[in-house]
């Protein structure tokens, strides 16, 4: 018999005092009340509670700011959706890992905030890149437009594609290996610069 | 290359060994107090976090209720997704599959994510037989790795490790596995993550084929699931052109949205945060983003035996959280080691009888005792597993197991002992007598002395010798209650 139809038998045959029939469907998890004012404010404080640096800008500002977010003089690497203008950065045309680890910095979009938890989930369309790009530099500049920011976990799982491939961030990579004390900086990005867009 | 749990003694052994080490108690003291903390900080923050529970533990329940149908679905869309789904029946089976696809890949090595059922199949050993070395590459993995020591804690596997103890092992090891660590390394935490950052760089950015684990498995969508904090798994799951994924069949959830529940209550019982910095979620293979070939084999290795289990069957809702084993009483002064497995603590506790079976050897059927049913995992669990109560049933099976045994347990032998005085008026009287006689030596000779001054016997000698090693038993009263009755006529004289 293949492992296959060995490991279903043992399955089936475990669950053979379990009645199925009359279960009642799991009920939805619950939501927390909705956060006291403006979800925006709530995901920055979020966001700057994990070390990671936050700013609110207007779209007339977003490109300044965004370049004043870079290292100066530093190589920049931007997906090829991005639809902001940012002068010398290379556009990602299947960068090897290595070259992607002599770029200092990169800018993308992102799908969703997560005010509550203070996240921020790519699901790596052309404005995010593929998922390599937003993780080998140091550097990772983020920006996320007011109106993406969802109050709470539930509300960015609906939203969500789970066909694409996603990857939900929250803070600048961290560990608590030593002595349960969290470090910032690890293997992911270093700095994680966040710019949240008023339409 | 790594050393092994095989041939560890009984937890009684084994604990006594730990409770003398004055270094691990101060160390894990001083991590489990800081995660108890963190975690009753941000478990505050939510007012509907029972009800949260509730829904968690609903939702493995109704997944594992129906596994047979979710394994089904998963593969089929799994398959769909452009993965290649394998099937293993035990250790040996997963391990020869990983080893397969690296081979056939001539990888020479593979770079891992911290994944604890790669530990418990013994993955790293069985790819060093076979000339690959397999490279951890979370933080505490590496420690441990570099160390040729043990995992003692399912998400902190160094904890019994303080920074200083980490910078010797870096300082001395970390040349031989690749990029040495820098010359003037401090024990200062931040410095030492700067260090395993650059000695896995060369590895992440020149590895062919990676190893995971999944923390879930969406059925509905084919969607594997793997929450961290490094970044390390982002690499291993991004950057190799071949990833393969050994998932224990319980990690299935049924569908997309019931991820929710698990992604609130995960963080916050694990690492104290609101959220874990990286979570990747991928549905086999993505064209143009990351490995071209996914492999996912979905493994038993015993937990049909504890599904079939009709108690025990909620251990296999664990998300391997170690809550449980943060506010452990016993964890917290014996360590993970004693428990001789990579799964230690309370859920250790079960999980370990559960996968394997009770009766087969000693170390495990001495696992349940391994606890004082305070209860208080039972309080931590994000998915209310009953813990204390599968621990009673647990010891149960091993009375059980052990009911044809030739030479009985000294415990068996006074039970019985019990069961004959019980059982005859006479017999009863005359037992009584003797425990009153034992009862007056005691109170009149006996040094030791209970707290409100009752008498008790302190050490005593032959099979009596293994209970009261640790505890103080109370002299028997001098007139038993039947005695009393007739003395008084039931209290009326």
């Amino acid at each position: 018999m293949s492992a296959r139809d060995e490991i279903l038998g043992r399955v089936r045959a475990a669950l053979a005092d379990v009645d199925t029939s009359a279960d009642v469907a799991v009920p939805a998890a619950p939501r927390s009340a909705a956060p006291p004012g403006d979800v925006v404010e709530l995901f920055l404080e979020r966001v700057a509670d994990y070390r990671a640096v936050v700013e609110r800008c207007s779209v007339a500002d977003l490109v300044e700011r965004v370049r004043a977010a870079l290292p100066e003089g530093g190589r920049v690497v931007v997906p090829p959706g991005l639809e902001i203008e940012i002068v010398g950065a290379v556009a990602d045309d299947h960068l090897s890992a290595a070259e992607l680890d002599a770029v200092d910095a990169v800018v993308t979009a992102a799908r969703v905030g997560i005010a509550e938890t203070g996240t921020i989930v790519l699901d790596h369309q052309p404005d995010q890149g593929r998922r390599a790009l937003s993780l080998v530099p140091d550097h990772h500049v983020c920006v996320v437009r007011a109106d993406q920011i969802v109050p709470d976990v539930p509300d960015a799982v609906t939203m969500l594609d789970p066909s694409r491939p996603q990857t939900w961030i929250s803070g600048p990579s961290a560990t608590s290996d030593i002595e349960l004390d969290r470090v910032e900086g690890v293997h992911g990005p270093r700095v994680l610069h966040v710019i949240v867009v008023d339409p | 290359m790594s050393a092994t749990f095989v041939g560890m003694p009984a937890f009684p052994e084994a604990a006594r060994a730990a409770l003398a080490d004055p270094q691990l108690r101060h160390n894990l003291a001083h991590a489990t107090d800081t995660i108890r903390r963190k975690r009753a900080s941000v478990v505050a923050e939510i007012p509907e976090w029972e009800e949260l529970r509730l829904v968690g533990a609903a939702v493995k329940d109704s997944a594992l209720r129906s596994l047979d149908t979710h394994l089904v679905e998963l593969e089929e869309r799994l398959v769909a997704n452009g993965a290649v789904v394998h099937w293993a029946r035990d250790a040996a089976e997963a391990c020869a599959i990983v080893a397969e696809v690296a081979t056939r890949h001539s990888a020479e090595e593979v770079v891992k994510v911290k994944s604890m059922v790669t530990q418990e199949i013994g993955l790293n050993e069985a790819l060093a037989a076979q000339g690959i070395a397999a490279w951890e590459t979370d933080l505490a993995e590496l420690i441990v790795q570099l160390g040729d020591d043990l995992p003692s804690h399912i998400l902190v596997p160094a904890i019994h490790r303080n920074r200083a103890e980490i910078r010797e092992i870096f300082r001395t090891k970390m040349a031989a596995a690749g990029r040495p660590a820098p010359d003037d390394l401090t024990d200062d935490p931040a410095a030492l993550a700067g260090a395993a950052r650059e000695h896995l760089r060369e590895k992440f950015l020149r590895a062919k084929v990676a190893v995971s684990g999944a923390n879930f498995a969406v059925a509905e969508t084919g969607t594997l699931v793997v929450v961290e904090s490094e970044g390390n798994g982002r690499m291993c799951l991004t950057l190799p052109d071949v990833l393969v994924s050994v998932v224990g069949i319980e990690k299935v959830l049924p569908t997309w949205e019931s991820l929710d529940p698990m992604m609130r209550l995960l963080p916050r019982s694990s690492t104290g945060e609101r959220m874990n910095p990286y979570t990747s979620t991928w549905s086999g293979v993505t064209p143009g983003d990351g490995p071209q070939e996914v492999h996912v084999v979905l493994l038993d290795n015993g937990r049909t035996n504890a599904l079939a289990d009709d108690v025990g069957r909620q251990a296999l809702r664990c998300i391997r959280c170690s809550a449980c084993l943060n506010v452990c009483p016993v964890y917290e002064r014996t360590g993970g080691h004693a428990y001789g497995s990579v799964y230690p603590g309370p859920i250790g506790a079960i999980l370990n009888p559960l996968l394997k079976g009770t009766g087969v050897d000693e170390q495990t059927d001495s696992l349940p005792y391994a606890s004082s049913l305070c209860g208080a995992c039972f309080e931590a669990c994000p998915v209310r597993i009953d813990i204390p109560e599968v621990l009673v049933h647990l010891r149960t099976k091993v009375v059980d197991s052990h009911r044809g045994d030739r030479v009985l347990k000294p415990e068996a032998v006074a039970m019985k002992a019990a069961a004959f005085a019980f059982s005859d008026a006479r017999r009863l009287a005359l037992a009584e007598r003797a425990s009153g006689l034992a009862g007056r030596v005691i109170g009149r000779w006996g040094k030791t002395r209970l707290p409100g001054g009752r008498p008790a016997a302190g050490r005593i000698p032959g099979p009596g010798a293994a209970w009261t090693s640790a505890r103080d038993m109370p002299a028997p009263p001098k007139e038993s209650f039947r005695a009393w009755w007739k003395r008084t006529s039931g209290g009326r004289s």
